[in-house]
């Protein structure tokens, strides 16, 4: 059997749509894994609620006290939690296909932590909170995104440049971080700190709405661009001899990722991992040289939810922030990368 | 304006930032020939054919496709009007052979046209030409110099376009290889295609060419038949190398033999005599 698997054509009317069969079913499997996690997470808490209840309060056939706990207290995060994960996993996924680099995920070249500087200023400069923590993570993303550009793309475009270029600036901005926080009062400190490490607790309908609206309106485009992704993956000539605009597709796909993972950002903070583990497990499931961005937006659908899971039940009575828990599986994953480059060299 | 040359290049400047290959270079590729570009290492040879393809982007002047400028038309038009096996691409991890081949359809499919039948027949027909079916399920990255150069010239098959541009197709390839791919490249010629390769071997260019572009410092320095165009005064003055010209035994083009050690030797001695003084 081919590494690649089966592939079925759907055809009619002079359309044609090519569907990678191993790629359907586990972009499919992960999707309901997530969906399965995010209906535990809905019914567990310090109140407990049976999943039949969970599903009768989400039909709209709920008891009012049920409705509540489910609506007001946990399908927000459950949803952020969800969405992020997918804004995250497709980004990483356009990244790393850009990059050509494994490391080339929006945590890895710096974009999350410009996000976190514009969010940092917005709390402890002007004294902002709420939504408008989340624009400064937004704005301090793009910001970041077109320093980033500007000074790796110089001349023509080179992935390993933009990396190294993004691992410098994230190296700065670490430092101004650091800084922002040095300088401010201790309480603001310690809430600037808790948002660093990115988290989903308490989240509310405001954060839905953000990165619900991101991948609203991005991932499509992504989509749309997903073939020209897989065309540059083979490298700019053979991109361009193929018919690929490569300038714009790749202007195009990137804004996308820079959107997807400010989107995720300004929701849940900068949550780390996701984004670069995300990409390559999916491709691994799915056994196809590169992650397709809808199977490492269910990855990271289900990443982040089982994640918070763990958040919410590794320690009795402690609701941990995902983050943490996304940063320890991610030093894991990153340790395996490592390993198997070098088994793979040696 | 009627032309014989779909695919011509005017008064174009090549560089690599800020190392100048070629400037105003003007060169038509007569349509339906098999044309071969020869020239000496860092002639501009490739760097041509790059800038054919709208894979290199001139400096100055223009490449022209059927009288418009290249760049003028959408990516994906030209696409189907012209293919190129590239010299030396990024070779993808873990990716199969059938796979590769098949992502050479991509100017001729849409969002919702991803594989037609016709993508299918071209797809088999460009892997049965260049005999790499029984790789079809290899990964592209396991294969050898060799395989792989068929490989991506199935890729550039598959694309299916009257025009075809090759940089040293023959390269990691075997003496039996090596001829099969030309004599491919010839029936692509004889079906009508126009065949346009940067080639090392000067008997091999001879043999297959119909028209000949000899290349030096960024210059052309004749163009034409090999039979007008490849005589000793011309190896001489190109690859400064005394030689004789020859009939081919086997097909009676033109074959060019280099002299003896001795004798080169003493032509090295006198050339470098003549720089000095």
């Amino acid at each position: 059997m081919s590494g690649q698997g089966t592939r079925v054509v759907l055809r009619g009317g002079g359309l044609s749509i090519r569907v990678h069969l191993r790629a359907l079913a586990v972009g499919a499997a992960l999707l309901l894994a997530a969906l399965a996690i995010a209906l535990v997470n809905l019914s567990s808490g310090d109140f407990p609620v049976p999943v039949a209840d969970v599903l009768r309060s989400l039909a709209g056939r709920g008891d009012a006290g049920t409705d509540f706990i489910v609506y007001q207290l946990r399908l927000p995060r459950v949803l952020v939690t969800v969405g992020v994960g997918a804004a995250l996993g497709a980004s990483g996924a356009i990244f790393q296909g850009l990059t050509r680099n494994p490391l080339g995920s929006p945590d890895f070249v710096g974009l999350t932590v410009g996000a976190a500087t514009g969010a940092l200023v917005v709390m402890l400069i002007l004294g902002g909170g709420g939504i408008q923590v989340s624009a400064g993570a937004i704005i301090g993303c793009l910001i970041t995104a077109a320093a980033i550009y500007l000074l790796a793309f110089r001349r023509g475009t080179q992935p390993f440049r933009l990396i190294l270029m993004g691992i410098g600036v994230s190296a700065l901005l670490e430092a101004a971080n650091s800084y922002l926080i040095y300088r401010s009062h201790l309480d603001e400190a310690l809430a600037a700190q808790v948002w660093l490490i990115g988290s989903v607790n308490g989240r509310g309908w405001t954060e839905v709405v953000i990165v619900g609206g991101t991948l609203a309106v991005l991932l499509p485009v992504a989509l749309h661009y997903g073939r020209h992704l897989t065309m540059l993956s083979l490298g700019d000539e053979i991109a361009v001899l193929h018919g690929v605009p490569v300038e714009r597709s790749r202007a195009v796909l990137a804004l996308a990722a820079v959107g997807l993972s400010a989107g995720a950002t300004a929701a849940a903070g900068p949550i780390a991992f996701v984004a670069l583990a995300a990409p390559p497990l999916a491709a691994r499931l799915t056994r196809s040289p590169q992650a397709g961005i809808l199977p490492a937006a269910a990855m990271g659908a289900a990443l982040l939810a089982a994640g918070d899971w763990a958040a919410q039940h590794t320690l009795p009575g402690n609701d941990i922030p995902v983050g943490v828990v996304t940063a320890a599986l991610g030093g894991v994953y990153l340790t395996w990368l490592l390993f198997r480059e070098r088994g793979n060299r040696g | 304006m009627t032309d014989d040359a779909r695919l011509k290049a005017d008064s174009l400047t090549l560089a690599y930032d800020r190392r100048v290959v070629a400037e105003k270079l003007d060169v038509r590729i007569t349509d339906g020939s098999f044309t071969v570009i020869v020239g000496p290492n860092a002639c501009g040879k490739s760097t041509l054919l790059r800038a054919l393809a709208r894979v290199l982007k001139p400096q100055a002047g223009a490449v022209y496709l059927d009288g418009n400028a290249i760049a003028s038309y959408p990516s994906k038009h030209v696409a189907k009007q012209l293919g190129m096996l590239p010299q030396s691409p990024v070779v993808p991890g873990g990716v199969v052979v059938e796979e590769l081949v098949a992502r050479g359809r991509f100017a001729h499919q849409r969002l919702l046209r991803q594989w037609s039948p016709e993508d299918e027949t071209a797809v088999a027909e460009a892997m049965r030409l260049t005999e790499v079916a029984d790789l079809a399920d290899r990964f592209v990255d396991e294969l050898s110099g060799g395989q792989r150069q068929r490989v991506w010239l199935a890729m550039a098959l598959a694309q299916q376009t009257p025009i075809l541009l090759l940089d040293e197709p023959t390269t990691f390839l075997d003496l039996a290889h090596q001829f099969e791919v030309l004599d491919l490249c010839a029936e692509l010629h004889e079906e009508g295609r126009t065949v346009v390769a940067v080639l090392h071997d000067l008997n091999h260019a001879c043999r297959y060419a119909t028209e000949l572009i000899v290349m030096r410092a960024g210059e052309v320095l004749a163009q034409g038949a090999p039979a007008e165009v490849m005589t000793a005064d011309l190896v001489e003055q190109v690859f400064s190398m005394p030689c004789r010209v020859i009939d081919d035994p086997e097909t009676g083009t033109p074959m060019v033999v280099p002299a003896d050690r001795h004798r080169r030797r003493g032509a090295r001695m006198a050339a470098a005599g003549r720089a000095s003084s």
